[in-house]
């Protein structure tokens, strides 16, 4: 495992070094954005209104029995983009996209293909890395943004129809508004950016050292999901520590 | 990256005492020739003898325990030398981009080095494509073609590199007659146009006496003949003959 994450910093730092050479591979990056916003939009809206409405759902009844029916806005709002919309969207796309990610690389080394890129002074790094990472770096972010407003109207929509909560669209919005500024929406964004390189970088990495056949690819794509998700939810932890003060 | 287009004719490639090993398994145990400039050079040897791994060695895929590789007098080892020289593999598999098509795959080289413009690049990849009797595979994937032709489609991305040393490993296995004899006879042209030298692993008999300047067969990891195909035709070597005279018989010839 520390190896491992030497080795992704390592990985991290040439796809950095490589960054300038991102608009030649511009077509590749837009390919790979494309794939991104095809495969998990429709996910990321369900999911996040879903989400959206349970938070309602529980705290909702809860507050409006103890007079704070005002707050229920503002409590969704600030946990589905502060918290829930990053972290549950990052998990939904390390499942989703890095998983593709490590098993279409794994694939490429295991029947050589990453080998013939070598053979002709290809780097899979500029080739392969730098693509992905590009456009999971930009997807994920906007797809946070996505998932925030979708969240946010989840939980009006079951605010206003619940009538234990009874809350109107209209007075939902207000306090979310005051209670929500910019700077909480750009935390949550940033947090889904943070998260998208350790996507990348885990996907990218693990299909990268994929060994053995048809098996070893299952492994290495299990392993890059589960390293992934670990990775995002510790790193959530810091982050919103060090983003508090 | 820079072109060296201007430097062509092929280069000297000399392996000295190389060895490898897979997990405490020796696969390489001291391989030492050396092939000279523009010659075609085949190596021969029963499966499993390190063939495929020696050339992964010879192209950088592969760092060698000990001994060491001299491309036109320079070591692998030191830096620039993949860049200075044009090398090419033909894999055994072929390892062509299974997410590319074949056009793309043969122009691959070109376009991410930016060597062409995408409509010159076109024409070389159609030029090449024919010149291994596949005219008009460009747009079909990978996937839609049989091994032979996946194999034809490596030689032909290959080629467009315009190497100055390239290894074909295994390049008729899986060939009809008919085609094995238009691969050896583009691996003579090549050899005769651009003075390419050519190092060839297989186990065609037919092929490895028809293109061969010289042969050597390799068992078990260690050279145990090696010469002109005259010579290595009458080599006493038992190993050597069992391989070379490898035939069978019906049972009721017996
Ligand atoms: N990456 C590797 N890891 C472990 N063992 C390996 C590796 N590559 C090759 N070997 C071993 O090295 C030996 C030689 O393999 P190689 O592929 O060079 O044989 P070959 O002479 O090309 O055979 P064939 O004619 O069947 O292609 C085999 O025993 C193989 O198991
Ligand atoms: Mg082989």
């Amino acid at each position: 495992m520390f190896q491992n994450i030497g080795e992704m910093v390592l990985l991290f730092w040439r796809t950095l070094a490589a960054l300038p050479l991102a608009w030649r591979q511009r077509q590749k990056v837009f390919d790979q954005f494309y794939e991104i916003g095809n495969a998990s939009l429709l996910m990321v809206c369900l999911l996040s209104f879903f989400i959206g409405g349970v938070i309602a759902l529980h705290i909702g009844p809860v507050m409006v029995e103890r007079g704070l029916a005002s707050a229920v806005g503002g409590l969704v709002g600030i946990a589905m983009c502060k918290e829930l919309a990053p972290v549950m969207m990052s998990i939904l796309i390390a499942g989703r996209i890095g998983s593709a990610m490590t098993a279409e690389i794994g694939s490429m080394r295991v029947y050589q293909e990453i080998d013939a890129l070598r053979t002709m002074n290809i780097d899979p790094v500029h080739y392969l890395v730098l693509p992905r990472m590009v456009a999971i770096a930009v997807a994920l972010p906007l797809l946070v943004i996505f998932a925030i407003l979708v969240g946010w109207l989840g939980g009006a929509v079951v605010s206003a129809a619940n009538d234990r909560i009874d809350i109107g669209f209209r007075a939902f919005f207000m306090n979310l508004r005051d209670v929500v500024d910019i700077p909480d929406v750009a935390n949550g964004v940033f947090k889904a950016f943070c998260f998208s390189l350790v996507i990348g970088i885990v996907s990218c990495h693990q299909g990268l050292v994929t060994l053995g056949g048809p098996r070893g690819i299952g492994r290495s794509v299990t392993k890059a999901v589960v390293n992934s998700i670990v990775l995002i939810v510790l790193l959530d932890y810091i982050l919103t520590r060090l983003l508090l003060s | 990256m820079k072109d060296h287009r201007d430097n062509t004719g092929g280069v000297s490639v000399e392996v000295r005492s190389l060895r490898k090993s897979f997990n405490g398994q020796e696969v390489l145990k001291g391989i030492d020739f050396s092939v000279r400039r523009g010659e075609i050079f085949v190596i021969m040897g029963p499966s499993g003898s390190g063939k495929s791994v020696l050339l992964r060695h010879i192209i950088g895929l592969e760092q060698p325990d000990s001994g060491e590789i001299l491309i036109q007098g320079e070591s692998m080892q030191s830096s620039g030398v993949m860049d200075k020289h044009r090398m090419a593999l033909v894999f055994q598999s072929g390892a062509l981009l299974s997410s590319l098509t074949v056009g793309e795959n043969v122009g691959l080289y070109l376009s991410e080095h930016r060597l062409h413009p995408p409509e010159e690049i076109r024409r070389i990849v159609i030029e090449k494509l024919e010149s291994v009797g596949l005219k008009g595979t460009e747009d079909k994937m990978p996937s839609e073609l049989s091994g032979g032709m996946k194999k034809r489609v490596a030689i032909a991305r290959a080629l467009v590199i315009e190497p100055q040393l390239i290894l074909y490993d295994e390049p008729t296995s899986e060939l009809d007659p008919l085609s094995a004899v238009v691969i050896a006879e583009e691996i003579l042209e090549l050899n005769r146009r651009i003075g390419v030298t050519s190092l060839v692993v297989s186990h065609d008999r037919d092929l490895a006496f028809g293109v061969a300047d010289r042969i050597a067969v390799i068992h078990e990891g260690r050279i145990v003949a090696m010469g002109e195909p005259g010579e290595v035709e009458q080599n006493p070597d038992p190993v050597v003959r069992r391989f070379l005279r490898a035939d069978f018989k019906r049972p009721n010839e017996r």
